[in-house]
């Protein structure tokens, strides 16, 4: 059963250095809360997955956290570059990032096989491109029954997944709506996971029988965070603060500019 | 009127969808064109984004390919896997619209990096969905802005695949759709030769000269028998346009859009 936490407790309890960790929103509800708790509680040497690193990748990396990205798209999406990532990537500063390079459909497949309890996962992808050259992690198999070539790539089980999402009744159960991404199969896929939503309410008062549910028993820690994927948005409750995409821009592009930012929104704000 | 050639290429590209189209649609320069198709002459078209909005209808344009428009205003909202496998990887999508940072003379994309993939002078984002797009769905249209260093000979890494190196690596790896069939840039129109499969220009755009193609191009580009000129932007597609951009740099807090 999900026991109800403090944001800063949660991520004392649930995240450890050295983690495998999955912070998943696509676009949409990306936890930052949580992530700047992370920067907070300064953990060190996590793997980092996620899709898309934006901008709350941006600043783990930038303040050392990570020493390998998981991803299959990273930048300020119609923006531009993540300017933190690139200098790890290509300068190593603050520290040395390895790159574990995918894509969107590899991903996606990877996170559905973690969930389901696969060692791995199999697609159509990958077809003569060059990523298959640069990363050991995909491999081709023949279909077994046609001979179809296939790709394979392990699937997704992280150590602990965070996502943010609207509700939790006090039980612990979650209901996540509009653009869900991936965030239901990297909660299933991970050994442990944190959910904040915008409130926990008596009754999650469902519009249809088929709405997307992570029951209690398959969360770790809920956290009351209300607004706490913004500069992203929570669908029915408030929108993208785009301006602040465009600005990160300006931000990050300088070393200092950037841990001032950081100094004084993050590390030095209150949770 | 007058227009930029950023407007032209946009609406040549716009032109090029109808109806019938069930396309998948890639942030940014295909994004736009996708739209101005829907607000003109197709307004049936189904639009999807791979964040797993079906048959969406954005008053204006997203700046990233999950905002909460593209979800108001879809028929449906599956999730990111569902996305991948049932819809695209399922055969569903009739066309991919996609961009990069490079591109070759058969339609190989490159938007991971240039450089050394281990030591990249510059880091790109990466595939994203393209990848898998490139191969997915039934055929590939490419709008790019035009240059020698994104139209080049040799590309610094294929993120996704057109026609292979050598024009025919796609069909040699068991690649049964069709790949890249038109690319639309600032300059002109171009369509992959069926023999060859290398683009072959069949269209400038008003003013420009076959000069100024081949100085923007990377490799010996080749022209048609019979090179047309693109009809120029028509007001209603020029007023379309401008409408789009400027809900959605209002929308995004900017005051410029291109």
């Amino acid at each position: 059963m999900a026991e109800l936490f403090s944001l800063s407790q949660a991520v004392a309890r649930f995240v450890e250095d050295g983690d495998v960790v999955a912070m998943e929103g696509f676009t949409h509800l990306i936890p930052f809360a949580a992530g700047h708790e992370v920067i907070r509680q300064r953990r060190r040497d996590l793997t980092l997955v996620r899709m898309t690193p934006d901008i709350l990748y941006d600043q783990l990396i930038g303040m050392g956290a990570a020493r390998k990205l998981v991803f299959s798209w990273g930048g300020n999406p119609g923006v531009g570059s993540l300017h933190r990532m690139r200098e790890a990537v290509e300068r190593g500063w603050p520290v040395p990032l390895e790159l574990d390079e995918h894509s969107h459909a590899a991903m996606a497949n990877a996170y559905e096989a973690g969930a389901a309890g696969l060692p791995c996962a199999f697609f159509r992808g990958y077809r003569g491109t060059d990523l298959p050259r640069v990363n050991p992690n995909i491999k081709f198999v023949a279909c077994p029954f046609t001979g179809e070539e296939l790709a394979a790539i392990p699937s997704i089980r992280p150590d602990v997944a965070i996502i943010h999402a609207q509700k939790a009744d006090r039980e612990g159960n979650v209901l996540i709506e509009g653009i869900v991404g991936v965030q239901k199969e990297a909660v299933l896929a991970a050994r442990r996971s944190i959910v904040t939503v915008e409130e926990i309410v008596d009754d999650l008062e469902l519009k249809s029988p088929n709405a997307v549910v992570l029951p209690s028993w398959t969360v770790s820690a809920v956290v009351a965070a209300p607004g706490g994927a913004r500069p992203s948005y929570a669908h029915g409750y408030y929108a993208r603060d785009n301006a602040f995409y465009f600005a990160w821009d300006k931000i990050s592009r300088d070393r200092n500019t950037f841990l001032e930012w950081m100094h004084a929104n993050v590390t030095e704000a209150r949770s | 009127m007058n227009y930029t050639t950023a407007e032209m290429m946009t609406v040549a590209a716009a032109r090029a969808l109808s109806n019938d189209d069930i396309c998948f649609v890639g942030i940014g320069l295909p994004s736009a064109a996708c739209n101005l198709a829907r607000l003109t002459h197709a307004p049936e078209i189904t639009l999807i984004y791979e964040s797993g909005t079906i048959r969406t209808r954005p008053a204006v344009l997203p700046l990233s390919i999950g905002d909460g428009e593209l979800c108001d205003t879809a028929l449906a909202t599956v999730s990111v896997p569902e996305m991948f496998r049932y819809w695209l990887q399922g055969g569903r999508i009739t066309i991919g619209f996609l961009s990069g940072a490079q591109v070759d003379r058969f339609g190989n994309l490159n938007s991971t990096v240039i450089g050394d993939y281990h030591r990249p002078t510059v880091r790109l984002p990466g595939s994203g969905g393209a990848t898998e797009i490139a191969t997915s769905c039934g055929e590939i249209f490419i709008i790019m802005r035009q240059s020698k260093r994104s139209f080049v000979a040799e590309l610094d890494f294929l993120t996704s695949l057109g026609h292979g190196r050598n024009g025919t690596e796609r069909q040699a790896s068991g690649v049964k759709t069709k790949g890249p069939t038109l690319l639309i840039s600032d300059l002109c129109s171009m369509s992959s030769d069926p023999d060859t499969k290398e683009f072959v220009v069949h269209s400038l755009h008003p003013g420009v000269s076959r000069e100024q193609v081949r100085e923007n191009t990377g490799w010996e580009i080749r022209f048609a028998e019979n090179v047309e000129e693109t009809p120029p932007p028509n007001r209603m597609e020029l007023e379309a346009l401008r409408d789009l951009n400027a809900r959605t740099a209002a929308a995004h807090g900017v005051t410029a859009a291109d």
